[in-house]
Order: C-alpha cells, then structure tokens, then sequence
C-alpha cells in the first residue's frame, strides 16, 4: 500500500476567485473552509447530515460541507454566504432575512440562504409550499420557519424587479 | 468535533479499475459514492476502511438509458421522467433536499443496517461497552439474541423489490444479475449478499408495474423509515392480474410478502379486499424497538399504509393522507 500522503494540495474556486489551498486528506469540506481558507461563515453544526447549517453550493447545487470530501472539490465552484453580498450592498436575501426577522440567533441563517440562493435561481417565483419543500433540510431552533419563508418570498419579489 | 479517520483515496475512472482496486486491497478498502452514508458512520467510528474506493469518476454509473446507473443521485432519479411511481415515492423522501443531491442509488442499496444502540458517536457506544453490531458481544435490542438486529433502512429498495427489479454486480470474475432480494439477508451485520469485491453497478427495472411507496417518519424529511410499504400491480380491467408488495424498516432486509401477492390475484379492489390484503401484509411486520417512535405504534399502522397504497393504486386521492403522514405529495 502506498504510504498516506500527509497533504492534499488543490485548488477549488471559491466564490469566484481560484482558492489554492493544501490539507490533511481526511478534511471535509467543512473543515477546509472553516479551518484552512478562514471562511467562518459557513457553520458548523451536527457534523452527520442532521441539520443544514453547513450547506454550500457546489456547482450550484445545495449540498452538506460536512458530509463533502473537500479532496473532491478540485476545481469544482464553491459558494458561500461570505460570496452573496454585492460589494458593501447586501444581498437581497441577506436584506429580506433582516427585515423579515428571518434570522434570529443567525446560526441556520448561511446553510438557508444559500439553499433559498439555488431554488431561486432555478425557479424564480417559488410557491410558499415550494420554499419550504426546498429549505426542509435546514432545521431552525429560533424562528418557528414562518419568517423565513416570508423573507424568501419577499427576496424573490425583489430579485423579480431587478430583472425587469 | 467528529473528524473523519485517516484513510488513502483512491479514485478509479472504471468499474473494472476499482473492481480490481477493492480485490487487491481486500476487507480494508470500502466503496464510497455520495458519502451521506459511509462519512457519518466513519466520524462515529463504524467504520474505519484504511482505502476508500471513491467512484465519483466513474462516468459509466451514471448512465441512465433502460437501466438506472448505481451512482446517479438521488434527486436524479427524481427528475427522471420515466422513474415508476415507487421509485420516485421512495427517492423523493429520503433525507433531504441536499442529501438527495448528493447521495445515490447504489449507495442507498447498499445502506448500512441502522439501531439505536449504534448510530451513535464512539463515546456513546463505549459507555455501554458497545453492541453485537461492532466491537461489543451483546445485543442491547434483545439480549438473548445472537443475531444482530439493526434494521434495514433504505426507502429505494421495498420500492424496487416491488417493481421486481433486478441489480448487476461486477466482480473480479465477471457480471451476475440478481433480483434486488436477494442483494439482502436478514442479518444486521452481514446484511448484504454483495461480496466485498463487488461494485453494484446497475438497476434494471421492468416498466410494467403500476406502483407506489409510503413511508413512516415522524417529521416531513430528515427522518429515516420506520416503515416502509411499496405495492405494485398489473391490472387487467378492474381485476389485479399480478400484485407485488414489500416491506422495508421491519427487519434487517427489505422482503416480499408473497401470499399478500397471491391474495390479490384475480380480484377486484374492493373495501374487502384491500383489508384482507393488508391484514396479510402487516402480519409479516415484527419490528424490534430499535428505531424512533413506539414499536406498538410502529405495528399498529403497517394495516392502514399497506391499505393506503393499495387504495391509492385503486386510483382514490390519497394526497390529505399524505400530507398528513408524511408531509409529500407525489407530483
Ligand atoms: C440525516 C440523514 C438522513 C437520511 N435519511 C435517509 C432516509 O430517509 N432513507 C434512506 O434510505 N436513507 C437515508 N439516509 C442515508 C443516505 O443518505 C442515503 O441512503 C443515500 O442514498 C446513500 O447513498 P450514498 O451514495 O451517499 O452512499 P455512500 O455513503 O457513498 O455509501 C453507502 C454504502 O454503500 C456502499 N456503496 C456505495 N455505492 C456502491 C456501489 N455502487 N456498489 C457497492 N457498494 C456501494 C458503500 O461502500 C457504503 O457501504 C440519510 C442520511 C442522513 C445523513
Ligand atoms: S453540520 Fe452539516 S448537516 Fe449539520
Ligand atoms: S435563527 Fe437561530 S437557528 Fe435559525
């Protein structure tokens, strides 16, 4: 058996921006980000696939950064929450959260707008029963979910008239 | 923190590449696929494989064209617009939305047995001195037994068992196609009939079933099965011409129930019918208190779910019953 490499040396883009980063290969996604690239926003909550606070996109998919090999994300795009802001000016997901006391404690708040990020994307007027089909695997301990539907809809609103 | 052992990554292009890679390695190598399963239990400790086998590459799995591709994701299967009814009742309400992306088929076959004596962090395990499943000597379940009892958890499988389907696997000495069945036995620990060298690589499924799949959870998504009921059916006018229903999360594998089959031949699905078919069905689920939720309630409605998926095959709205069950509604 060929020996353990001690690091893993690759670069992923990350937020846009190619992210050259070297790390012990039983490291998840997670972890990379948190630990080796400083991106904190992302949070870390069960560790097993419970919860959603971690979720990121990969290639624009919602998927679990605890659950992610980051040795499998070479050159795969990476989004999180420190990607979504437009320069100083939030972005409207982030600003419908606060409006909308969609984020309480603020711990679910990064794996949830990053959910809410890709069903918008892909589907731009989202029925109610739709936002909560697509954020069901992001538990909340604080807001009970109503707000945070609410403040999905009213973001998808304000991104239909950006486009207008 | 749960860190993840240390392991060597492999990354074979074929499945003949890692065929060859899991037979030279032998027991210390595992296949990994989405990883929703394998990494969780790894960070609990349930296993430490020294090679995982990662068949992300391994472009041939993910095929899709009169058979299903073993690593096709979950949320694939869904989108799929020829998936059967069962198929897509049972994929659709694994986990969620972001496991579904990630996890796939082959691996939701090839789940691990689940308890609540062992789906816990390494700490947990030792301050009971471990169970029958990994490092310890007694089931916590039922001690007298000699058998594990980790029950079987796939929500894919009762459905494709149903729709008699048939799954291939690769091994060093070639190809052997089995009815997805016998890909299980009825042991917690030894619950596959795959060997340790064999990819599953794909599933074959007939299109002639009429089909669905109910599931048991207490919350809308995250929660694993703790019942599971898929029925297929030909009809012949209003007459059942043929009937398969199967059984998943009451034992350690996922099983036919053939007189309920044979029950339903040859009749109409009338009231009657129905309950009789189902009384057969739920006399077949003996689950163990080994999962979430009262056993006694666990039993209790194995008649109603066999009797719901049959009157939703009958063609009544079955959607408020959903909804409130399990909070899915089939598109
Ligand atoms: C919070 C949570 C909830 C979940 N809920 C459910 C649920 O409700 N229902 C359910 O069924 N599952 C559930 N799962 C389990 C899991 O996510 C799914 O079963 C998933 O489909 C597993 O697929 P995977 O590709 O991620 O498997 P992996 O983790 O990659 O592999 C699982 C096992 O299969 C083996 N394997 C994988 N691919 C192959 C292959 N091609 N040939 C041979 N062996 C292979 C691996 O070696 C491993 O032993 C849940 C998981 C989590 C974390
Ligand atoms: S931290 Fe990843 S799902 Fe909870
Ligand atoms: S705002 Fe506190 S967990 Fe959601």
């Amino acid at each position: 058996m060929a020996a353990i490499p001690e690091r893993v040396h690759l670069t992923m883009q990350v937020n846009g921006e190619a992210a050259p980063v070297s790390f012990a290969p039983y490291k998840t996604l997670l972890e990379v980000l948190r630990e080796d690239l400083g991106l904190t926003g992302t949070k870390h909550g069960c560790e097993l696939g419970e919860c959603g606070a971690c979720t990121v996109l990969v290639d624009g998919q919602p998927v679990l950064s605890c659950l992610a090999l980051a040795l499998e994300c070479g050159g795969r795009a990476i989004e999180t929450i420190e990607g979504v802001q437009r320069g100083p000016e939030l972005h409207p997901l982030q600003a419908a959260f606060a409006d909308c006391g969609g984020s309480q404690c603020g711990y679910c708040t990064p794996g949830v707008i990053m959910t809410a990020k890709a069903l918008l994307a892909r589907n731009p007027a989202p029925t109610r029963d739709e936002i909560r089909e697509a954020t069901a695997g992001n538990l909340c301990r604080c807001t009970g979910y109503q707000q945070i539907t609410e403040a999905i809809e009213s973001a998808a609103t304000l991104l239909r008239a950006e486009r207008t | 923190m749960l860190r993840l052992p240390w392991f060597e990554y492999r990354s074979p292009r074929s499945v003949a590449e890692a065929v060859k890679i899991l037979a030279g390695e032998g027991p210390q190598a595992m296949l990994v696929a989405g990883g929703t399963d394998l990494l969780p239990n790894m960070k609990r400790r349930h296993q430490s494989p020294k090679v995982l086998v990662s068949l992300r590459a391994v472009d041939e799995l993910r095929k899709l064209n009169g058979s299903y591709g073993a690593g096709l994701t979950l949320a694939e299967v869904v989108a799929h617009p020829g998936t059967p009814g069962a198929l897509r009742h049972a994929a659709a309400q694994v986990a969620t939305a972001q496991i579904r992306n990630m996890g796939t088929l082959g691996g939701n076959l090839c789940l691990d047995t689940r308890c609540t004596y062992y789906n816990q962090t390494e700490e947990w395990r030792k301050a009971i001195d471990y169970c029958l499943k990994k490092d310890g000597s007694v089931c916590w379940v039922a001690t007298a037994s000699k058998r594990c009892v980790a029950v079987s958890s796939t929500d894919t499988a009762p459905a494709l068992i149903a729709l008699d389907a048939k799954v291939t696997l690769v091994g060093p000495g070639g190809e052997r196609e089995i009815p997805v069945e016998s890909l299980y036995n009825n042991d917690g620990i030894d619950y596959l009939s795959r060997k340790p060298d064999e990819v599953l690589s794909a599933i074959v499924i007939p299109s002639s079933w009429k089909s669905v799949y109910w599931k048991l959870r207490r919350r809308g998504s995250f929660d694993f099965p703790l019942l599971g009921v898929a029925a297929a059916l030909k009809m012949d006018g209003d007459v059942v011409a043929d009937a398969r229903i199967a059984l998943g999360a009451v034992a350690s594998r996922p099983f036919r129930i053939e007189k309920a089959g044979e029950f339903l031949k040859g009749k109409r699905l009338t009231d009657e019918v129905i309950a009789e078919a189902a009384t057969l069905v739920a006399n077949r689920a003996k689950p163990m208190d080994n999962t979430d939720m009262d056993l006694y309630w666990r039993k209790e409605v194995a008649d109603d779910f066999a009797g719901y998926a049959l009157k939703e095959l009958r063609g009544d709205d079955m959607g408020a019953i959903r909804l409130r069950t399990a909070r899915y509604l089939p598109g």
